[in-house]
């Protein structure tokens, strides 16, 4: 089976009003090329799961967005994410705020099938209080209550691979996969980008086999990107884009969404590497060090 | 030896974990990590560390001047997803600075003011913070002790579980709630005041119980043995030092104050 399309051939499976899964964790490994194509479509109306960072942040200003569900939404050097924090502000969208473990058993629940799971993981917080719908429930095992977070079924999951075949397996190389094998399996289909497509044979080492956390049958779609991640990092091949990210607060906070997708956004992949000033340049961001 | 109220603060900080035994300790934002740190160098060597991404570490690597992380000492690798594991087994310990604390230790870091739907400053998000509050041990790191963040009424998005009767879920006690201490940048403060009101521990150098209770927005008890915060020893000075060789640390309070204030006549 031949699962590689073009980004806009991929992303057409996303339609108004459908719950979208983004992988990656902040400024980490997003998948901003299918992220971008999301912008350049007319879709709208979406509810958006994810460890958030600018994926979410350009979504929601550029008005595609009903709902985020979400722990948090930040770029790690720059805590406070500006376009998340500009919508969030006027109001403009609706919020299930969540523990970022709780994110991940919901996700869980999702992948395996089950309504809820039971946890103790805000109970004497406000993430009941402000989430009416998330049920608190008595044990038929002891005496105390539970917080029974609802599975997080998501109609469409994007991520971003180090590498993947045209069959859809997917090696995530860097040093942390996050909750990227969960989000492929909590999704009715799920889209992969990677900046390097490789043939079956790079999956026969045990070590690169041992780096592959979903299963192909858990791949719908390939999409063979350039620097598919930036400006977000895709260790180990670069760091994220610090100078970029600066660039993108100055011109969301200044000028709003059309500012940014004015300077940066393109017609296309080629347009937008090109206005962010290459594959060259982003291959010699260097590593995050923390 | 002189010091600064940063080193001083990072010193009474890292004793938060003496005797914790093999815990994580997870100190989020520079000094609170150079105190888990240094504890993990002193007073528990046992204390489990990670690199702040996906690596748990046998010793820490310095929070200033690291060139990278191909060298650092991993013991086994720990990404997110597997960080709640450990989280939910209650053997952590985290050090965190939340933007407000209540009487209840109840926090936030999620937002300040209007309404939930369109709060006046949205920041960052809950994260972990409800896990992390009924699951284990945490302590909190105020850099600026103030009525802006000791808050007169409930914070304003509650984050994290406290000692609140109100919100005491059912099945549960007070015991079942773990705050240790609040380290400021005037006092060291625990929660073991009458029904686990905060309380005045140790005072810094030149500090008045006055002025900690006027930069406070609710009332707070005071230890029977209060005293004034040990001064950092030569030995966690010069472990500091190893940790934090570009002195990031001086950067991390306005003025970098010295740990001994100066006298009004001096100042």
């Amino acid at each position: 089976m031949d699962k590689l399309l073009g980004a806009r051939d991929a992303v057409a499976a996303i339609q108004d009003g459908m719950t979208v899964g983004i992988g990656g964790w902040g400024p980490r490994r997003k998948p901003m090329a299918l992220v971008r194509e999301l912008l350049r479509s007319d879709v709208k109306d979406l509810t958006v799961v994810s460890y958030g960072g600018a994926d979410v942040g350009l979504l929601c200003a550029a008005g595609k967005v009903r709902k985020v569900i979400f722990a948090f939404v930040s770029l790690d050097f720059m805590p406070l994410e500006p376009a998340f924090r500009k919508v969030r502000e006027s109001g403009a969208i609706e919020v299930m705020e969540m523990d970022e473990g709780m994110m991940l058993l919901g996700l869980r629940a999702a992948a395996w099938g089950v309504p809820f799971i039971p946890t103790q993981v805000g109970l004497g917080t406000d993430v009941i209080k402000n989430n009416p719908g998330l049920a608190v429930i008595d044990s038929p095992y002891d005496d105390k209550e539970w917080v029974a977070v609802p599975a997080l079924k998501l109609d469409v999951s994007l991520i971003h691979a180090s590498h993947a075949s045209r069959r859809g397996v997917c090696e995530i190389a860097s040093p942390d996969h996050y909750m990227d094998d969960w989000f492929a399996r909590a999704a009715a289909h799920t889209i992969v980008s990677t900046d390097s497509l490789v043939d079956d044979s790079h999956f026969h080492d045990s070590n690169v086999a041992r780096r592959v956390f979903w299963e192909r049958a858990e791949t719908q779609a390939v999409v063979h990107t350039a620097a598919g991640a930036h400006p977000t990092s895709n260790d180990p091949t670069h760091g994220f884009d610090v100078a970029h990210f600066k660039h993108y607060a100055q011109l969301i906070t200044e000028g709003g969404y059309s500012a940014w997708a004015d300077t940066y956004l393109g017609a296309d992949e080629a347009e937008y590497l090109s206005a962010v000033g290459g594959v060259d340049a982003i291959h010699a961001l260097p590593l995050p060090v923390y | 030896m002189t010091y600064s109220l940063a080193e001083l603060m990072v010193c009474a900080a890292s004793r938060v974990f003496d005797q914790d035994g093999e815990v994580l300790a997870t100190g989020i934002g520079l000094l609170p990590r150079l105190a888990a740190s240094l504890a993990m160098r002193t007073s528990n060597p046992d204390m489990m560390m990670t690199d702040s991404q996906s690596f748990m570490l046998s010793t820490p690597n310095p929070v200033s001047g690291f060139e990278g992380h191909a060298t650092q000492a991993n013991e086994n690798w720990m990404g997110f997803a597997r960080i709640f594991d450990n989280v939910w087994s209650g053997k952590r310990h985290a050090l965190v600075g939340p933007s407000q604390i209540d009487r209840f230790g109840q926090t936030n870091i999620s937002a300040l003011g209007g309404t939930y739907n369109a709060p006046k400053v949205q920041l960052l998000g809950v994260r972990g913070f409800p896990g992390n509050s009924i699951s284990h041990a945490n302590s909190f790191f105020v850099p600026k002790h103030s009525t802006r963040t000791f808050v007169a009424g409930e914070c304003d998005v509650v984050c994290s579980i406290g000692y609140n009767p109100a919100r005491l879920p059912k099945g549960y006690s007070m015991d079942d709630i773990d705050i240790r201490q609040v380290i400021t940048d005037l006092c060291v403060m625990d929660f073991k005041g009458p029904d686990h009101q905060l309380r005045v521990v140790s005072l810094h150098p030149g500090v008045t119980l006055e002025e900690v209770q006027a930069n406070t927005g609710f009332e707070l008890a005071v230890a029977e043995s209060l005293s004034v915060t040990e001064a950092p020893s030569d030995e966690q000075l010069a472990i500091i030092e190893q940790l934090d060789p570009k002195n990031a640390r001086a950067k991390q309070l306005k003025d970098n104050p010295p740990g001994v204030r100066p006298s009004p006549q001096e100042a």
